[in-house]
């Protein structure tokens, strides 16, 4: 019983991946193809990137708005330092990652809420981005162009690198030692203190690892995308929430699964072009993102409901 | 290995430790030294200082004076000493496995291959202490009952972790344990303190106590009062040494014979309540009557609408989760419930507020110069006289109370029964619960749960503490 | 000094040092503009401000993300309601609270029926009215009537009439806040939401209501900034999504719920308006004065953390 409910946590997110695939598979046959998945999944590595490091913020009962002003950041550093002076670049990347280990630190030590600094911490990321690149422009560097559009044979490069990440974070968060004890932080940070670990450091340690994915997001998505402004990325803090939720997280408890937040943010990208499919007009691209995100959301309640029951 | 109990070095030794919050003095100079073997069994009364006691032993808390040593020279904090401590409230990670939790206190679990050691060390851990749990090491905690829970977090207490468990401070562990359970636990305690462990025992069950107990530290006032071998002790030497508050005046309940009016109140689990009457709710903690009590209320009130007169109210025990508005001040506090009865057109009427406020501070004695002040101003007793006053004031015919006279001293107590037996008089009803018999015993009719169920319903002579003890325990156990 | 214990002192202090510090630049000339200025697109940060302080009073994990979706939504349709016929004012009004109550009802729908936390079914929500936005809006831009246009534009007595509609509407969810039994109801359930119900509060209907007072709010917001700027836009609402939760932490209002000041709203929302100019100015880029409003709203949330401590 006890396994089929955990079976089930990972099972929704699963299915309404697969359900979605299947109606766009439907619609429109030529999209069963590797060029096809590699154009519907297009956008998803960085989206994933995003949304796993959201995860990481919620997975210690926080939530971070500033996370799209910070892939946008890194895009610009991308584009310009990382291009010109790979050094000084891969330096920034580095002080940016520290600075979310810093942010954690900071907002544990002095029990501030994680909304409101992570609200002021998106306008600084927003300006230093605005400095660097006042308008869109920038380069990619030529290797994470290449790195990017790499083509594997039988995958598209980007459902490879999906199951890639999405693996290697499970392992991370799922099944290492230190993972283990991030995500006990989130159940129930007063007894993981008490037992003797360093919270502060531990608070530190789920914030750098958001920096990461975030700065991993944000060179994705410039080798996507080639060129880099300060707005690229704005829309990835509400996506990369619902990512997370879509995947079965839940904001309070620790409770995030890996490999779901992955498979959610493919849900989203996906869903964007699911509806450019439909032949419906492209007004209601957003709209049907919100709807079925309320949909999972919906299923996801009666699967409670029903397990509760039973 | 065997290890001498007798002389060998005390595993914790304190010296006049004291510990003061603020003009509190919680500790209040206390020595005493736990050697292996040792198995203490630490009583006294609400307040007596048992938690900070046993926050100081733990390295919790720091003495404000006096020291604290750990035996094993070197042994810096309380958690390299073996020393571990399993709270009344649960202190597990509800989002990971059982195993896991075991992680998050046995900091030396590394490697590649940790979920495996932790498995099979948990495993051990709770077949050693309980066995036949029952217990997958792979369920997340979430999905265990209370007492599973529990045992869990004894079992990880009693674990090796990578060292030896020297003492074992054990928190009123068998409070969500059944009695089956509980002995398991008592067992395992005389084994571990045979076998050259030490463990602090703390529970409200005297007979516990002296099951296990080989020296027994009686608390009051922060200090040690008592402290001798257990056999020394009688139940009632140690109900005396604690200061037991000897029911004073025996009220006669036949004075408060006199008839009920209709009935009220009925609920499916076959509570019932007349006009007028005072209807206790009886039985060990945790056996439900919190949550019928929960069930009523919610069943009779809206969250959706209130209306101006209120057919039902609530006085909370437990202050921070159910009571206190910990921003307002005494006056908004009291009155929140009121409100629909004095509003004009939506407007509080503010000099009727203020007028129902200065009446109720004078009956129920509410010690403060300004009940502008905020309500975290006042003392525990202070701030449930204010709960008592919110319910009181709104004239709904029905008081619901759920143990609340938690940290409330013994003066404020009696202002209180005088009130709700006058308040009864004048026709309104009260389901009391209670977690003390000494109140139970002031009620016209009294319920005693057990599992969840009503076990007795006791009248007039019969509400006696031999016949609710009686009823709330299951007896068919004493064969196991 | 009582004064300096009111939280929504600084905010004021904040205001008037920004104020100050600009008019030092030119030295007197241009101070009654800037002050003009400041009301009148302080204003529309006040108006969704309040808004989003009622919700974050109703305690942690509440808040409307739905703002700026709801602001775009009923200007749109307003407007397209009205199509520029002269006296239909009123029409596009009744249209665009009637907008808001329908968003608040829907997201408090998904929140009660579907018990997602609000964060999210806001978030989604909100995805859905920027597509009715957008399907119904056509990239056509509608112009408001002129006589609105003159009222959203206009002054009375030398302060900006939209400015006259905030503080009205200030003084309003002040009355309610203070001196109603609903206000009473409201900081009982952003102090404890379990404490409140044994109390006998409707906690439900408290929730409910809050919802949809936030989303009339931004409705009335977005119509008058529709007004104001000539037409509706599709991203007209984008940056009071960030400024709206902003004006109230800088603003003094507990982010824990239970405490909310509407003065604070009103001086914060100068200080967002205020703070801007005062580094144009001082010729200050536009990522500078990012990060600084950054640094600004952080450095309040320490200081009020930390007197909160030192309490």
């Amino acid at each position: 019983m006890i396994r089929l409910f955990t079976r089930y946590r990972i099972l929704l997110p699963v299915v309404s991946l697969a359900l979605l695939l299947g109606a766009t598979f439907y619609m429109q046959p030529r999209a069963m193809s590797y060029f096809g998945l590699n154009l519907l999944f297009n956008l998803a590595v960085p989206i994933a990137l995003a949304t796993l490091a959201q995860m990481m913020i919620i997975m210690v009962n926080d939530i971070d708005l500033s996370l799209g002003a910070f892939v946008s950041l890194v895009a610009c550093v991308t584009a310009t330092w990382l291009n010109d002076a790979p050094l000084v670049g891969l330096l920034i990347l580095l002080v940016l990652v520290l600075a979310y280990a810093a942010m954690g630190a900071v907002i544990h030590m002095l029990d501030l809420p994680a909304i409101v600094v992570t609200l002021g911490m998106s306008f600084v990321w927003g300006g230093i981005a605005l400095f660097l690149l006042p308008s869109p422009g920038g380069v990619s560097p030529d290797w994470l162009r290449a790195l990017m559009t790499i083509k594997p044979p039988f995958v598209p490069m980007a459902v490879a690198a999906a199951v890639l990440i999405a693996a290697l974070t499970h392992l991370l968060i799922m099944r290492s030692g230190i993972g283990t004890v991030l995500r006990g932080v989130g159940g129930n940070a007063r007894s993981v203190g008490r037992a003797g670990w360093p919270v502060v450091r531990l608070k530190a340690l789920a914030y750098g690892l958001a920096g990461l994915f975030g700065v991993l997001a944000g060179m994705a998505l410039v080798g996507l995308t080639t060129s880099a402004d300060a707005n690229i990325a704005l829309r990835y803090t509400l996506l990369s929430v619902a990512g997370v939720i879509l995947g079965g997280g839940e904001f309070t408890g620790g409770k995030i699964s890996p490999v779901g937040a992955v498979i959610g943010a493919l849900t989203l990208a996906l869903a964007a072009s699911f509806l450019s499919f439909l032949r419906l007009s492209p007004d209601w691209q957003v709209g049907a993102q919100g709807a079925i995100l309320i949909l999972v959301l919906t299923a996801r309640l009666l699967f409670t409901r029903r397990d509760a029951q039973a | 290995m065997t290890r001498t109990p007798q002389g060998a070095p005390p595993i914790v030794t304190l010296t006049d430790a004291a510990k003061h919050f603020g003009p509190v003095r919680a500790l209040n100079g206390v020595s005493l030294s736990i050697a292996p073997g040792d198995c203490i069994g630490l009583v006294g009364h609400n307040g007596a200082g048992k938690s900070t006691l046993v926050n100081v032993i733990n390295g919790g808390l720091a003495p404000s004076s006096g020291t604290v040593e750990f035996a094993p020279a070197g042994a810096q904090t309380a958690l390299e000493a073996g020393i571990r401590s399993v709270f009344q409230e649960l202190s597990l990670c509800p989002n990971l496995t059982v195993a896991e939790n075991l992680r998050i206190s046995h900091t030396g679990l590394r490697g590649f291959n940790w979920r495996k050691a932790a498995r099979t060390e948990m495993a051990q851990a709770l077949d050693t202490v309980f066995p036949g749990h029952g217990i997958s090491t792979d369920a997340p905690v979430d999905t265990l009952s209370i007492a599973e829970r529990q045992m869990v977090e004894i079992a990880i207490g009693f674990a090796p972790r990578g060292a030896q468990a020297r003492l074992v401070i054990l928190d009123e562990p068998t409070s969500s344990l059944d009695a089956g359970i509980a002995r398991q636990l008592l067992d395992h305690i005389v084994r571990f303190c045979a076998s050259g462990g030490a463990v602090v025992f703390i529970s409200h069950m005297l007979g516990e106590i002296f099951d296990v107990a080989t020296r027994i530290v009686v608390l009051k006032d922060g200090r040690v009062v008592e402290q001798r071998a257990a056999a020394d002790f009688t139940r009632q030497g140690l109900v005396d040494a604690m200061g037991h508050v000897a029911p004073e005046q025996a009220d006669a309940p036949a004075v408060r014979a006199h008839a009920h009016g209709a009935e009220v109140l009925r609920s499916p689990e076959g509570l019932n309540a007349r006009a007028g009457e005072i209807v206790g709710l009886s039985g060990l903690a945790g056996h439900g009557q919190a949550e019928a009590l929960a069930r009523i209320y919610f069943g009779a009130t809206s969250s959706w609408r209130t209306p101006r007169a209120a057919p039902m109210v609530f006085v909370a025990g437990d202050r921070t989760r159910d009571g206190v508005l910990p921003l307002w001040s005494i006056l908004r506090n009291a009155t929140i419930s009121v409100l629909p009865q004095i509003a004009r057109r939506g407007f509080v009427d503010r000099d009727r507020e203020a007028g129902i406020m200065a009446e109720w501070k004078r009956r129920i004695g509410i010690r403060t110069d300004d009940v502008a002040n905020p309500i975290l101003s006042l003392s525990g007793g202070n701030q449930q006289k204010v709960l008592f006053a919110r319910a009181l004031a709104a004239s709904a015919p029905i008081v619901v109370m759920d143990d609340p006279m938690r940290g409330v001293d013994v003066g404020t107590k009696q202002d209180v029964y005088a009130m709700i037996r006058d308040e009864a008089a004048g026709g309104r009803t009260f389901l009391w619960y209670s977690t003390e018999t000494e109140e139970v015993c002031q009620c016209d009719r009294v319920f005693v749960f057990r599992d969840g169920a009503i076990s007795a319903e006791l009248t007039g002579a019969d509400i006696t503490e031999e016949k609710i003890l009686e009823a709330s325990f299951e007896m068919t156990e004493a064969g196991q | 000094m009582k004064l300096l214990q009111k939280p929504w002192i600084w905010s004021w202090v904040a205001a008037v040092a920004a104020f100050g510090l600009t008019i030092a630049l030119t030295q007197g000339r241009g101070a009654s503009e800037l002050g003009y200025a400041a009301l009148s697109f302080g204003a529309f940060a006040a108006i969704v401000g309040l808004g989003q302080m009622l919700v974050i009073t109703l305690g942690p994990g509440n808040i409307d993300l739905s703002i700026p979706a709801s602001m775009t939504l009923a200007a749109t349709l307003a407007l397209k309601a009205m199509g520029a016929e002269p006296g239909s004012a009123w029409l596009g009004l009744l249209v665009a609270l009637g907008v808001g109550l329908g968003t608040g009802l829907a997201n408090f729908a998904l929140i009660w029926a579907l018990r997602l936390p609000p964060i999210i079914a806001t978030l989604a929500a909100s995805l859905v009215y920027q597509s009715i936005a957008i399907w119904s809006n056509r990239g056509l831009r509608i112009k408001p009537p002129e006589a609105l246009a003159d009222f959203a534009t206009g002054r009375m007595a030398g302060v900006p009439n939209v400015a006259i509609v905030a503080v009205v509407l200030a003084a309003l969810v002040w009355l309610v806040l203070e001196r109603t039994i609903w206000g009473r109801w409201l900081l009982a359930c952003g102090q404890n939401l379990r404490a409140a119900r044994l109390a006998g509060v409707p906690v439900e209907a408290v929730r409910a209501a809050t919802y949809v007072a936030v989303a009339v709010f931004a409705s009335l917001a977005g119509y008058l900034l529709a007004s104001f700027s000539g037409g509706a836009a599709l991203n007209m609402g984008s940056e009071y999504l960030l400024m709206s939760i902003a004006v109230v932490v800088i603003g003094g209002t507990s982010i824990a719920g239970g405490m909310s000041n509407v003065p604070g709203v009103w001086g914060a929302s100068l200080f967002m308006f205020l703070v801007v100019s005062m580094l144009n100015s001082y010729g200050a880029g536009a990522g500078v004065r990012m990060v600084l409003t950054g640094v600004i709203i952080i450095g309040i949330v320490i200081a009020a953390s930390t007197r909160r401590a030192r309490q």
